[in-house]
């Protein structure tokens, strides 16, 4: 009996946080902060940080830790914008943006995995490719690239064997190199493409239809956490995941394969954050190597208000859009009463450390 | 120390202990795995308190608050697995807690003179002390921590089965460091359960007994039998044996299997119907070797052959192939303890719960339920998270994996480890069903450290000292007596 208290605490607790701090705000300021309107704009501007926080239930509940999807967002926004100013079509830019996560995810997974020498290799061959391909044609960069990807394939990984890293550093590594190579793209400057397509109207509401109710940024964030939500509860792979994070030794020993499934959730996990780049980059209509300086941190405080573990094998997709929506209601709410930017940053402040606190009682409580 | 007792809930670790340790003399203290040696250690260092029983030091009433307390009057612990910082220097590991000051500062020079002088009092000089620990081998670590004692001017100095991480030459080392101890003045504790060392090394013996002091004497004076019958004497339960069954075709077949530290050297086989035992002492490389075959650790020389596959695998394809293990640390490596049961007990075979990668929950949790009545695991349901059972519980639902899995090799380690009596007779005897098997014979190769256990449940037994297995025997070819004596090397 107490338990189950204890479970439902674990799932309402977030939520009581949200409802109380949204109806605190709704004393305060009033009409302005409760209306329609406003709950609108706090959704669109939960779209980013929620649909990055999503993949970051995943890596968090496996164990793993991201603290490069800032600096991934700002990539992302520059490759989006170089693909339109390149004459692609908006679809197939936000296709780049959300591949150029990925491949991010594809690298953090294979040096958390011990996979350093074949990391080495890709990129050597990927900045061969890119450089040669600038300077001596595309056949040159293709050939060159291929050759070094076979030559540093084969070698690097003999010549290193496994080395795991921790994913706390790895991730501390990407999170300034790749906010070097996002200002890198664009030499220093934002991009501002012509034309972005229906890009625009991603984070802006319709006139009419479905998309007037909702942005269409806020149901690429709810279609994406509720196939997250299912996947996490309802696939082999989630759970196998949930098992890596709760006890990798008792993962292996039943024959679960813990270096596959790593390298699946940081590329689950950042392909979400390709998606919040393209939602972001549709929000600044424009790609900017500057942008989501600290979101990495918000997202990590979002999943671990709505209960995740620091340590894995606990944490809910749910949990996390409602961890960030209390960041949101907080920022919007500070912004209606009309207090000054640093409350607003003392109570979130003041809000991850409580989470994190009941986190403790809560590992307490259970061993 | 007299009459020593202590409780841990509702096992009597320490039941009457009677030990008296002499200046200048090196007392060996011998038993079996659980004899209650090293709870008798922690409360001669200060880590627990006795329930009951008074220890004297140098006709003083000893009772250590704390470990630094236990030390400051001269008790010094070198414990099995080494106490030392690896990033820190020798002669800051030395002094590690009595660090000479000035003012604030350390006085690094102190520091190093006294490290030197400890160090050449055992016949080390030449050690350098402001070497990284992490940067000596296993010997001189062991030198590191003796040298502590020396420093602190112990006057009891407790070594805890020295030389289970030595190879053979440092072992002769090791002893000329204890003869130096000895020479100075101090009173030696050894535990150990190698015979010859105890008959090399030690003046006189305790063999501790199920928490109890059965027997003394001095070495010159008695024979490694002697010890021997005192560290079984056990009155032999009148266990039934296991029936005998008509064993099938090989499925397991080792031939001189080496891993990657442990084992040295292994050769087994075992039949389908079989259940096969391998005793020996904790360290021995019995752990290993199922590891080894399980695939969480590898093999380096030798060949294996499980069902139809040689060669080494991965978990993944071992469960795949039919092969099942139960680990021997059910906090560490046995159980996610914060998943339910029914993630528990269905994760190696969860994909064949799924259609598409997509689970049927309400199959999973049907399954684990049938185990849950099957074994009579108490618990209020498949959702419940593992780490809230008990811990026979819990060892239930870490063997219906193997059960759920259907598998056709279990490697069971330490399967009764924790469990209380009424569910230890249950797990044997579900260990002996399943390997008769109703259409399907089964083989199972299973590790403890309690002999009459072994006695009960195996058609044959084989033991490990050392990292080397010996040929497996009947079980009625075989008595107590003549496991011990091969385990600790005492073998004729």
């Amino acid at each position: 009996m107490r338990l189950q208290a204890r479970a439902l605490l674990r799932t309402l607790g977030p939520a009581l946080g949200l409802a109380a701090a949204w109806m605190l705000f709704a004393v305060l300021a009033g009409r302005t902060f409760t209306s329609w309107a406003n709950l609108q704009i706090m959704l669109m501007q939960t779209a980013v940080v929620g649909t990055a926080a999503v993949g970051a239930t995943w890596i968090l509940v496996s164990g793993g830790i991201d603290l490069s999807v800032g600096s991934t967002l700002a990539l992302g926004t520059m490759v989006v914008a170089l693909l339109l100013e390149a004459g692609a079509s908006p679809g197939f830019a936000a296709l780049g943006g959300i591949a150029s996560a990925a491949l991010v995810g594809a690298a953090i997974g294979a040096l958390v995995i011990g996979e350093l020498g074949r990391v080495i290799a890709a990129v050597a061959a990927l900045a061969a490719f890119a450089l040669l391909g600038r300077s001596h044609g595309v056949a040159v960069g293709l050939a060159s690239g291929a050759a070094l990807a076979l030559v540093l394939g084969w070698g690097a990984p003999k010549l290193l064997g496994k080395l795991p890293l921790s994913p706390f550093i790895v991730t501390l590594g990407l999170w300034g190199a790749l906010r070097g190579l996002a200002k890198g793209l664009g030499d220093n400057e934002p991009i501002y493409p012509s034309d972005i397509g229906w890009l625009r109207d991603t984070m802006n509401l319709a006139p009419s239809g479905v998309f007037s109710i909702l942005p269409p940024g806020v149901c690429v964030l709810i279609v994406v956490s509720s196939l997250a939500a299912l996947a996490l509860k309802f696939t082999v792979f989630g759970r196998h995941v949930l098992a890596v994070g709760s006890n990798e030794e008792t993962a292996r020993l039943c024959g679960v394969r813990v270096e596959r499934v790593k390298l699946g959730v940081y590329l689950l996990g950042l392909v979400c954050a390709g998606i919040a780049s393209v939602l972001q980059f549709s929000y600044l209509s424009m790609g900017d190597p500057t942008t989501a300086q600290g979101y990495e941190l918000k997202v990590i405080a979002a999943v671990v208000i709505g209960g995740a573990s620091l340590s894995g094998g606990q944490g809910s997709v749910g949990g996390a859009l409602i961890g960030a929506l209390i960041m949101t209601v907080v920022d919007n709410g500070c912004t209606k009463v009309g207090l000054d930017n640093w409350v607003q940053e003392l109570a979130t402040g003041g809000i991850i450390v409580a989470a994190v606190a009941l986190d403790r009682v809560r590992v307490r409580s259970t061993t | 120390m007299r009459a020593l007792r202590k409780r841990f809930g509702a096992t009597l670790a320490l039941d009457g202990v009677d030990l008296e340790a002499r200046a200048g003399e090196v007392l060996a203290l011998v038993g079996e795995n659980g004899a209650g040696k090293s709870t008798l250690m922690k409360v001669l260092a200060g880590a627990l308190a006795p329930d009951s029983g008074e220890m004297t030091l140098d006709g003083e009433p000893y009772a250590p608050a704390t470990p630094l307390d236990a030390r400051r009057r001269g008790v010094a612990m070198i414990h099995q697995e080494l106490a030392l910082a690896p990033h820190l220097s020798v002669a800051e590991n030395v002094m590690l807690g009595g660090e000479p000051r000035r003012g604030l500062r350390v006085d690094w020079s102190a520091l190093r003179s006294r490290t030197h002088d400890a160090l050449a009092q055992l016949g080390r000089a030449d050690l350098d002390v402001r070497r990284r620990v992490d940067e000596l081998s296993a010997a001189d670590r062991q030198l590191v921590e003796i040298a502590r004692a020396v420093a602190f001017e112990a006057r009891v100095v407790v070594l805890d089965e020295p030389t289970s991480s030595l190879g053979r030459e440092d072992v002769a080392h090791l002893f000329r460091l204890v003869e130096r101890l000895r020479s100075r003045g101090a009173a030696v504790v050894y535990i150990s359960h190698v015979l010859e060392e105890v008959f090399a090394l030690a003046q006189r013996f305790v063999v501790l007994r199920d928490g109890r002091s059965v027997a003394c004497g001095a070495c010159a004076d008695s024979s490694p039998q002697q010890l021997i019958a005192a560290m079984v004497g056990r009155e032999l339960e009148v266990r039934a044996k296991r029936a005998p069954t008509r064993a099938g075709e090989v499925v397991v077949s080792l031939e001189r299997v080496a891993g990657a530290r442990l084992p040295l050297d292994a050769s087994l086989e075992v039949r389908r119907g079989e259940v096969v035992g391998v005793a020996g002492l904790v360290g021995a490389g019995r752990t290993e070797l199922l590891r080894a075959l399980m695939g969480l650790e590898p093999v380096r020389s030798g060949a294996l052959k499980l069902l139809a596959l040689s060669g080494p695998r991965t978990p993944h394809e071992r469960w795949r192939q039919g092969v099942g293990m139960l680990s021997e640390d059910r906090k560490r490596e046995g159980l996610a303890l914060g998943l339910s049961v029914a993630d528990n007990l269905c994760l190696p075979r969860l994909s064949a719960f799924a259609r598409g990668g997509w689970l049927g929950r309400r199959d999973v949790e049907s399954s684990a339920k049938r185990w849950i009545d099957a074994l009579r695991i108490k618990c209020p349901g498949p959702r419940q998270s593992v780490g809230a059972l008990s811990g026979g519980n819990q060892q239930k639902v870490a063997l219906a994996r193997l059960l759920e899995a259907d598998v056709d090799v279990l490697l069971l380690d330490e399967p009764t480890r924790g469990v209380d009596v009424g569910a230890k007779a249950e797990i044997h005897a579900l260990i002996d069903a399943f390997a008769r098997g109703g259409e399907r014979q089964r083989a199972v190769i299973v590790v403890s450290s309690y002999l009459p256990e072994l006695f009960g449940m195996c058609d044959s037994i084989a033991v490990m000292e050392r990292g080397r297995l010996h040929a497996a025997r009947a079980v009625h070819e075989l008595d107590e007596h003549a496991v011990v004596a091969q385990a600790t090397g005492g073998a004729a």
